[in-house]
């Protein structure tokens, strides 16, 4: 499996929320539906604080256990990467999928009648492109890569920063990164 | 494992077409191209060859279509009519309405004269219409760019170094080691390049020094916040300057070889010790020295940042002075991570013929009161509008949204309507100004009209293209258009000498060794520098000032009867019970603009009020809870939802600019949170070039009875 990483810099974020304007049009998502979607957690008292920005979506796990639960395969894991899509022709809208994440990221029901979430842009991945998200971010502070390349930007930064994914105990494998 | 790919869509696999644009969404006017998928709108991106955008549009900018999509529109010119004393608007032809118009002008010039007509504008359409104003014979115009947003920063510059920061702002943070900002919260305010250079700053650990009394977004990335007590700045100005000549930190070759005064400013600031500021700014004196010593460390690559929107407490020009002699301190103008010098493309103008030449300045407004004010002020053209003895008895009103721009001015726009024989409203969108209009012409959206060629100061000099990428949704027309055809009904035709639009653009471009052609294929180019864009080092340099130096004690000022040097006074308290009203941007709208924006009004849909958790504890206020505001002169606003937060001081409270629209027209905004230039009704002007001081107003909550 060629694994895909998205590594996104909280230490720059400055959530602005273009990562999600940028995914709605580019995506074409209907009215009301967001893919992604951006987390501010505050700690501390005045005067001693701090604040994180963190852009979420499907973290296209390893371990997808939405895609082990579908019934009707239309969860699936596109051409042997841990990108995971739904097939909508394939899909009941039984949330089982839903359910099933531990990240909630699949909330999203199409006006169609099938679960919709995040592709990591894989149309734009199969001609080389970073996703819309991460090509538009203002601040640079997200990345895009193939995980297993050990001199590639996303598995350098993994070595050389701090970082952290979200609820590593579901044994999922999230492949979405945040630096600290 | 390849899965069935057939059943998930794939954007863009229709016939792909691509057309260049400068987006509108906001004045920093990033250079993007307009996608369309089979012919359908699909998405703006940023032209990679742009330095504004450096190939990423903002929030706004990546959500430009919304404008373009939104139903809410105007969609055809609409003419004021009395309805058995109804007041209402009528569709009416552009005939009828351009006629309209150009009747009541006619007859403004032959009874008043033409000087008596003015022009509000925002935005890159209003050239078309300050153009006309010049042909008709009026040089009144005004933008609250000035007196409500960035005037006293621009004089302030002026008067200091002989020019302005400009914009987009010409400072160097992809280089700076140290930044201060002074109540600016950048990644909140979305000005792009102005992001992605403040975070290339941070990829490279340059040091943050934030200054707010709200722990804003860059506040959490700063090394070092202080949460000063609102209204002392200048406090703390001075006593940085006191440490850095105390502790002889400064740059000692920059000071003498460039500016004058600096003996005088020694003296000055010797009794503004850090000890002094502390009771003053609550900021601790150790705190002090150690951000001065910071500063000093990393200087000339030190910026302390001008901020934009600077008309807060009347004294604002002297702030932005002090801010501006903490610069030369530390020696960062014309330096790397500094202020860099900026270029523009020498592009010589379509000619005309000359303007008719008249006597009466937009400063003739100021009835002799702000005597450095170089741009016109709106709130003294909005008050010289009214009564027997009004200076303007006619506006043209370009994409201003006057009551939510000027504060001051919503209680008296019937007023002022009533005064006027006219009140042109041109706009895309039928917002709260266009109702006092007695006429509403639609313009079309950025993505649907050529306009002027983007020539704006930068790193490089460089100009880029916006071209419709639609044709005009409704009835929508050009500002372009709309100019010349008043032009031509006002029997100002050789003013207008072009068919189309694109006419002016191809001899423009022809003169720099360009064509429409090429520009509708890169949207952007290029130019060389032909000048540095630092200060040789080692070389004398003249300055644009009387002295020909950084006039560190302004020679100016001192002969207008100004304090040359900046001095702290102390701004008026809240009074029990009320709380600093604070108010900024959001990185998802551009102030009153966009709260009907589909993609932005999803991402926000209304503001909310700061406000600390032990101000929350004394009121009973609970987290998202609707509560109205009301302000010391009793201006109680529209509700809005609390957000009870650790990251404000408690003596004041904070919301964001540009919502509580009360246009009904508006059908996603309206009604939406609460409108914080509606609660600014104490407002102190500079007495140097007249900017509208709004951090002087003060607020408590009542219960929301809805």
């Amino acid at each position: 499996m060629t694994r895909y990483a998205m590594v996104i810099d909280t230490l720059t974020c400055v959530g602005c929320g273009d990562c999600v304007t940028a995914c709605k049009t580019e995506n074409q998502m209907p009215d009301g539906l967001t893919r992604d979607w951006v987390v501010e957690t505050t700690t501390g008292e005045y005067p001693n604080l701090s604040t994180e920005f963190r852009s979420e979506r499907c973290n296209h796990c390893s371990h997808a256990t939405c895609v082990y639960v579908c019934p009707t395969g239309a969860s699936h894991f596109w051409r042997d990467t841990n990108i995971v899509l739904v097939d909508s022709g394939k899909c009941t809208g039984c949330k089982a999928c839903i359910a099933a994440c531990p990240y909630d990221a699949r909330l999203i029901m199409h006006p169609e009648g099938y679960v919709d979430k995040c592709t990591f842009c894989h149309h734009r991945v199969e001609n080389g492109l970073d996703p819309a998200c991460v090509s538009t971010c203002p601040t640079h502070c997200m990345h895009f890569g193939v995980l297993d390349d050990p001199a590639g930007k996303v598995s350098t930064l993994l070595r050389t920063r701090n970082y952290k994914t979200l609820l590593q105990e579901t044994g999922n494998e999230p492949n979405v990164y945040y630096l600290t | 494992m390849t899965g069935c790919a057939a059943g998930v869509r794939r954007p863009g696999t229709g016939e792909l077409t691509v057309s260049p644009t400068i987006c509108d969404i906001c004045f920093w006017k990033c250079a993007g191209i307009v996608y369309k998928d089979g012919g359908e709108p699909w998405k703006v991106v940023g032209n990679p060859n742009d330095l504004h955008s450096r190939g990423r549009l903002c929030t706004r900018g990546t959500a430009g279509l919304g404008a373009y999509l939104d139903p809410d529109r105007l969609k055809t010119p609409l003419l004021r009519v009395d309805n058995n004393g109804n007041q209402r608007f009528k569709p009416v032809s552009w005939d009828e309405a351009l006629e309209f118009i150009a009747a009541r002008l006619r007859k403004l010039a032959s009874d008043h004269g033409p000087e008596k007509l003015a022009l509000f504008s925002h935005g890159s359409g209003g050239g078309h219409f300050k153009h006309l104003l010049q042909a008709y014979g009026s040089r009144s115009f005004v933008a609250p760019s000035f007196a409500q947003c960035r005037g006293p920063r621009e004089v302030a510059f002026k008067l200091t170094y002989g020019e302005g920061v400009g914009s987009p702002d010409r400072t160097d943070m992809e280089h700076s080691r140290c930044i201060v900002l002074i109540g600016s919260h950048i990644g909140e305010n979305l000005h792009n390049s102005q992001v992605q250079t403040f975070a290339a700053a941070l990829h490279k650990k340059a040091k943050l020094i934030t200054v707010d009394p709200r722990f804003s977004v860059p506040a959490g990335k700063s090394d070092y916040w202080l949460p000063i007590k609102p209204g002392t700045d200048i406090a703390l100005l001075l006593a940085w300057m006191h440490v850095l000549i105390q502790e002889d930190l400064y740059d000692r070759d920059y000071v003498t070889r460039y500016t004058h005064g600096f003996t005088e400013l020694k003296e000055h600031v010797r009794k503004f010790t850090p000890e002094w500021a502390y009771p003053i700014t609550a900021i601790p004196a150790a705190r002090i020295r150690e951000t001065a010593r910071v500063m000093a460390a990393n200087a000339p690559a030190t910026l302390i940042h001008p901020g934009r929107h600077v008309a807060w407490y009347g004294d604002d020009t002297q702030r932005l002075r002090a801010v501006a002699i903490l610069n030369a301190l530390l020696g960062s103008w014309g330096r790397p991570g500094g202020y860099y010098q900026q270029e523009k493309v020498a592009l010589p103008n379509y000619p005309i013929p000359e303007y008719p030449k008249i006597t009466a300045r937009v400063q003739d407004a100021n009835r002799g009161k702000y005597p450095e004010a170089y741009a016109g002020v709106s709130t003294a053209v909005f008050d010289a509008s009214i009564g027997p003895d009004a200076l303007y008895k006619a506006w043209i009103v370009y994409g201003t949204n006057l009551p939510l721009t000027v504060p001051g001015v919503a209680g008296r726009l019937q007023e002022a309507a009533d005064s006027l024989d006219l009140i042109v409203a041109i706009d895309i969108q039928p917002c709260e100004v266009t109702g006092y209009a007695d006429v509403i012409l639609p313009e079309c959206t950025y993505l649907e009209r050529y306009d002027t060629l983007r020539n704006a100061p930068e790193r490089r000099p460089s100009l880029a293209l916006r071209m419709p990428a639609f044709k005009p949704k409704y009835d929508s027309k050009p500002g372009w258009w709309i100019a010349k055809q008043l032009g031509k009904r006002l029997g100002l035709g050789d003013y207008f000498p072009w068919k189309d639009y694109t006419e002016v653009l191809e001899w423009q471009l022809k003169q720099v060794g360009s064509s429409l052609a090429e520009m509708k294929k890169t949207g952007v180019k290029v130019f060389p520098r032909t000048t540095p864009m630092y200060f040789t080092e080692g070389t004398d340099i003249e300055f644009n000032t009387p002295t020909g130096k950084i006039e560190i004690y302004s020679t100016q000022l001192a002969k207008l009867g100004f304090d040359p040097l900046p001095k702290y006074s102390a701004h008026q308290e809240p009074p029990p019970d009320y709380y600093r009203l604070n108010y900024g941007r959001a990185p998802a709208h551009t102030f009153g603009r966009t709260q009907n924006n589909k993609y932005l009004f999803e991402i926000m849909p209304e503001n909310v009020i700061w406000v600390h958790p032990t101000v929350a504890r004394k009121w009973d206020l609970e987290n998202g809870r609707y509560v109205r505001l009301k302000n010391q002169d009793g201006v109680e606003s529209n509700r809005i939802r609390i957000r009870v937060t650790e990251r404000i001081r408690p003596d004041s409270v904070f919301m964001a600019h540009g919502f509580g629209h009360t246009a009904e027209g508006l059908r996603l905004a309206s009604g939406r949170g609460a409108d914080d230039a509606a609660l600014i009704t104490n407002i102190p002007h500079d007495p140097i070039m007249g900017a509208s001081g709004m951090r002087a107003n003060f607020v408590t909550f009542l219960e929301d009875e809805v």
